[in-house]
């Protein structure tokens, strides 16, 4: 490290400008604090390492709902997406999910501009070596070259970079992400400040010229024709799509993998970090599967302007001539010029238990961690991750009360809940089975959810803001009418519920009756009984879903209520788990070390029985009448 | 008022007379009123008065003359609003009108709960709560002690088995929501409904075995022991023809063991393993040192029979070692015969075991083994308190829970309801069963999500 000299203070620094990191920064320098956003390279601002899309079932609902709060993902894939579909459109409402290709060097431009144009941002490029800890509270960090900068907040995201090292075959070397410069020292740093740090693993398929691929040996998968977009603001759709490709594995491909698994590493040993059971590599798809007969593989363009096309589901760390010989088996890419090799990345992961709903360390005050370095995978996970702990430390930094959200309330919170109160032994990865209320957190309801805390924090400005109340307003007052609306069993409407394949009416009822019918859409209702004034689609949608589906949604309902009673039983601060006599010794370890807020929290530990909620229950209130008693004591 | 309503018997078991059923909490009130009729509403009277009138079942069938106490919070034990029910006869009704209670929404008080509320609402005083926590701690642990007994049993085999397959199909159906671009069959309708039905079939044998022996499955666990020809056989028979056994067959086990059911004196008796003592006429012979050994530790009475005009055997020596601890009423029988016994060494073995003299030939002794029997209950010496029994109410509310649930499944798939909402219900299905054998972990649907299907970019 070179000579110190003091470079500038802060209100938060974020260090690392991928996913998390650029969504941290902008929420803190957009709740008004003056924000620092150091990389390693300026280049690979929002990179993405691995596969150029972003969405999919609960990943894609996470982009919505920062889009709500006002973070970035959203706005930026809308405006750099080369493809756009929304998936399980023959499901429920509530796993609908938008899923987009993107163009990821349009991507990183773009969301490298925001940040550019943002005035309370200051960008730089260095490598950070060292935190700056008094007492166990972070001031700031020291850079490879030298410069102090000062901060009351720390956000560090780091992703694969800490200690990173590929493995491609016998092939190892230090490296973050595509041949990146790995963070050595400064995961060093980290173990000497008191973290506790673990080795996790992921990889990457290989990425081959788009003119050495048939893709007549292939089926084309388009994009949607209808127009769609991430953002709840977003008003430009992009029309003229670029399509993927599915092809297949066989015989011969697993073949090849089975006569090389000597050389994976992921077999002989080389590999120590434990990966994805739902990002595997092929080599451990064919070994784990060997039943299966072929695998998919989706060629998807990395770019509009760029020849390189990422080939989804061969992710790989078989060495470099197995990597080129196993892809020409597959149909369409017998001539298939491999341009980069695949690879696997073991990288250093903080333990998520060590840290507070907020995002916050508990060892180390004033420091946050987000996003891979947190344990997850994905981009999606970690911007939603990066939104919040900017969120945090700029609340932090302005004195005010931290934002958590809940279970019932988003995704993020799902994911930060799961993160900090059960820890993960792999990368962790959203999907839609992990919530429990699934059917409240919809793609389609995201703002509903979430715009009003974005605008209390300050991340929505009035103009969206109030779009977003009038939306509520019509919704509300158009489920009103057709609750109030009466239909009489007139030759009309007999006529359309035939046509709809439902049964005739026999007396008078409502049209949210009416339409509760799984064969009767809100379109059909509309077009007999219209609204006084036009309504946008958006608001049809969440009409239909609200009144079809209102059975289900009561019961969720219910549930979150009974959910929100316990979360609003706070663990107070002295409470010392070692002393509570009776505690089982399991609970009271694992206790001690999550250190729940609530007891909602305490109770989704596990090895927390009921029965030891019940006895923290009577310490906290006998803890609490003792204090009571010593207070009057004293004013007597 | 945080609290959900909750209920339980609150007299102690087995006690002839008077039962009383408390239930508190803000829909006690509510709920009582739901299945009594006087005449007036509960929900009208005056705080603390009591109420004559008849329980009704969801049929309208009267269940019991009851007298409910109505006392309204703050002034009661717990602080919320209380309904006490005080019913004639002893067990079973009591344990029928628990049963109307629950489904009509108050849910199963668990041990020490009453108190707990009590305390937490600031009923009562500092210096009582570390004995709630000791009450919370011990009856749980005996509560767990009950479930694991009952994890090896045929309830919980029949349980494991029917999550796994529902396991199977949510992950079926998880994969294709959240893998919707993976070649994964997706999942047929019919496929949904055959498997829903067959479990929903399968709950609902269950709850049938339950309803069948529930008053008398939960009596005191008895086992008959003793040398063979001591007069085992006799006594079960006499004992059985005094009072009018139930017989139940709990079919699918290993071996089909036979439980018959006595009342004596209103104390249920369950008698295990009578088959066994009938046909061969000797337990331990029957099915071994090993298992014999753990029915006399499982049993909660112990009823040892000794020969009068036989000496002591070795055997007799090991048996009062193991039972040395237990529950056990000895039973000296052929008194009609000569005295070869030597009585001084079981006194000392057994030196807080009641001895009976019978002769079963000349019908002597039996009132007085019933007499000693009841005594020991009334004493309180038999450790069967009201666990086995709110272990096993518990379940039966937990499986009808679960029949709702999957019949709302059946109800949705029919009306082709999207699949992700008919997984709720399956979810709840399989929740509410894995709540039955206390374990409802979720992490295991993404364990099994990726050990069923191979998915993943």
């Amino acid at each position: 490290m070179s000579m110190g000299y003091k470079a500038g203070d802060f209100g938060c620094i974020v260090v690392g400008a991928g996913h998390a990191g650029v969504e941290a920064a902008l929420a803190s320098a957009r709740m008004g604090v003056k924000t620092l956003l150091l990389t390693i390279s300026l280049d690979t601002i929002a990179f993405m390492p691995c596969n150029p899309s972003i969405g999919g079932p609960a990943k894609g609902h996470v982009v919505r709902e920062i889009d709500a709060l006002g973070g970035e993902m959203a706005k930026n894939i809308d405006k750099t997406l080369i493809q756009i579909r929304m998936l399980n459109t023959g499901k429920g409402p509530a796993v609908h999910a938008l899923r987009a290709q993107a163009d990821k060097f349009a991507y990183q431009n773009e969301m490298k501009s925001t940040l550019e144009k943002e005035p309370n941002i200051t960008l730089k490029q260095a490598m950070v070596e060292k935190l700056i800890v008094e007492n166990d509270v972070v001031k700031g960090i020291i850079t490879r070259s030298g410069a102090e900068y000062y901060s009351e907040t720390v956000v560090l995201t780091t992703g694969t970079y800490l200690r990173g090292r590929i493995i491609i075959g016998d092939l190892i070397y230090e490296s973050g992400p595509n041949n990146q410069q790995p963070s050595i020292n400064l995961s060093h740093n980290l173990k000497e400040i008191g973290l506790n740090l673990v080795r996790f693993k992921t990889g990457t398929p290989p990425r081959i010229h788009r003119e050495s691929v048939d893709f007549s040996k292939m089926e084309i998968q388009p994009g949607d024709e209808v127009p769609r977009a991430f953002s709840f603001d977003t008003k430009e759709y992009r029309l003229d799509q670029i399509p993927c490709w599915l092809t297949y594995t066989n015989f011969h491909t697993h073949m090849i993998i089975n006569s090389n698994l000597h050389r994976a590493p992921m077999f002989s040993g080389a590999i120590e970090g434990t990966g994805p059971r739902y990002c595997p590599s092929i080599e451990d798809k064919v070994v784990r599967f060997n039943d299966k007969p072929r695998h998919q593989i989706f060629l998807e363009p990395e770019g509009e302007f760029t020849e390189e096309m990422y080939v989804q589901g061969l992710s790989t760390s078989l060495p470099e001539d197995v990597q080129i010989e196993m892809l020409r088996t597959i149909p369409g890419m017998e001539k298939a010029e491999m341009m980069r090799p695949g690879y696997a990345i073991e990288y250093d992961v903080v333990v998520p238990t060590q840290l507070w709903p907020t995002l916050e360390t508990k060892k180390i005050k004033n420091l946050f961690t987000a996003g891979q370095l947190n344990g997850t995978s994905g981009y999606e996970e970690a911007a939603g991750q990066g939104l919040m702990a900017g969120i945090n430390a700029a609340c932090r930094a302005l004195g005010k009360d931290p934002v958590i959200l809940d279970r019932s309330q988003a995704y993020i919170g799902v994911l930060i809940d799961d993160l900090v109160t059960k820890g993960t032994n792999e990368p962790y990865r959203l999907l839609t089975s992990r919530a429990e209320y699934r059917l409240l957190l919809r793609n389609d309801n995201a703002d509903l959810r979430l715009r009003e805390i974005g605008y209390k924090i300050g991340l929505i400005d009035e103009n969206r803001y109030q779009a977003f109340l009038l939306k509520k307003n019509q919704i509300e007052s158009e489920i009103e009418r057709l609750k109030a609306y009466k239909v009489k069993p007139t030759s009309e409407v007999q006529e359309m519920l035939k046509s709809a394949g439902s049964s005739e009416l026999n007396n008078g009822t409502d049209l949210a009756t009416l339409l509760r019918r799984p064969e009767v859409t809100y379109d059909m209702i509309e077009s007999l009984f219209p609204g006084l004034s036009e309504i946008d689609s958006a608001v049809k949608e969440q009409v239909e879903i609200e009144i079809k589906y209102a059975g289900y949604i009561e019961k969720q309902l219910l549930q979150v209520e009974k959910m929100k009673k316990v979360e609003s039983k706070k663990i107070p601060e002295w409470v010392d788990y070692k002393t509570i006599h009776g505690l089982s010794l399991e609970a009271r370890e694992k206790l001690s070390k999550i250190q729940p807020l609530n007891i909602g929290q305490a109770s989704r530990i596990s090895g927390v029985s009921p029965a030891d909620i019940s006895i923290l229950l009577i310490y906290i209130e006998q803890g609490n009448k003792n204090m009571e008693l010593n207070q009057h004591g004293k004013t007597e | 008022m945080e609290f959900d309503t909750i209920a339980a018997i609150s007299t102690a078991l087995g006690e002839g007379g008077i039962a009383i059923i408390r239930v508190s909490g803000e829909d006690a009130l509510e709920i009582v009123d739901n299945i009594f009729k006087g005449s007036k509403k509960l929900s009208t009277v005056d705080s603390h008065t009591i109420n004559y009138g008849k329980l009704f079942d969801e049929h309208g069938n009267v269940v019991d003359e009851v007298l409910v106490s109505v006392m309204r919070s703050p002034k009661t034990y717990t602080k919320e609003d209380v309904v006490e029910i005080n019913c004639h006869g002893g067990l079973i009704a009591a344990k029928r009108v628990l049963e109307l209670v629950l489904d009509n929404g108050a849910r199963l008080a668990e041990p020490g709960e009453f108190t707990k509320r009590a305390f937490l609402n600031g009923r009562i005083d500092l210096s009582q709560a570390e004995a709630i926590i000791d009450i919370i701690r011990s009856k749980t642990d005996r509560a767990m002690n009950i479930a694991l007994k009952q994890v090896e049993g045929q309830l919980s085999k029949q349980i494991i088995k029917m999550r796994r397959e529902l396991l199977e199909v949510l992950a079926h159906i998880e994969v294709t929501i959240d893998y919707p671009e993976h070649d994964v069959e997706t999942v047929t309708h019919n496929l949904l409904l055959e498997k829903s039905n067959s479990v929903k079939k399968e709950i609902e044998r269950l709850i049938e075995v339950a309803n069948q022996g529930k008053v008398l499955r939960e009596g005191i666990s008895t086992v008959i022991v003793g040398r063979p020809n001591v007069g085992k056989s006799s006594l079960l028979n006499a004992l059985v023809h005094e009072n009018k056994a139930i017989v139940t067959e709990i079919p699918g086990t290993t071996r089909d063991v036979i439980e018959e059911y006595i009342n004596i004196k209103g104390i249920p008796l369950k008698l295990v393993d009578t088959a066994g003592i009938r046909e061969t006429e000797d337990l331990v012979e029957k099915i071994g040192v090993e298992r014999s050994k753990k029915a006399l530790e499982e049993a909660d009475l112990v009823l040892y029979v000794l020969n009068y005009n036989d000496t002591l055997h070795e055997d007799d020596l090991q048996l009062m070692e193991i039972l040395k601890d237990t529950n056990v009423i000895v039973i000296i029988n052929k008194t009609d015969l000569s005295n070869q016994l030597d009585i001084e060494i079981i006194k000392e073995l057994l030196s807080k075991s009641p001895i009976i003299y019978t002769s079963m030939k000349e019908e002597i002794g039996l009132e007085e083994l019933e007499t000693a029997i009841s005594q020991l209950f009334f004493a309180g010496n038999i450790k069967q308190d009201d666990f086995t029994y709110v272990s096993n109410s518990r379940h039966i509310q937990l499986l009808k829970q679960s029949r709702q649930s999957v019949a709302d499944a059946i109800n949705s798939i029919e009306e082709y309801i999207p699949i992700d909402m008919i997984a709720i219900d399956i979810k709840n299905t399989w929740d509410a069963l894995g709540m039955i054998i206390c374990d409802s972990v979720s992490e295991d649907l993404v364990d099994q999500i990726f050990t069923q299907f191979c998915v993943g970019k």
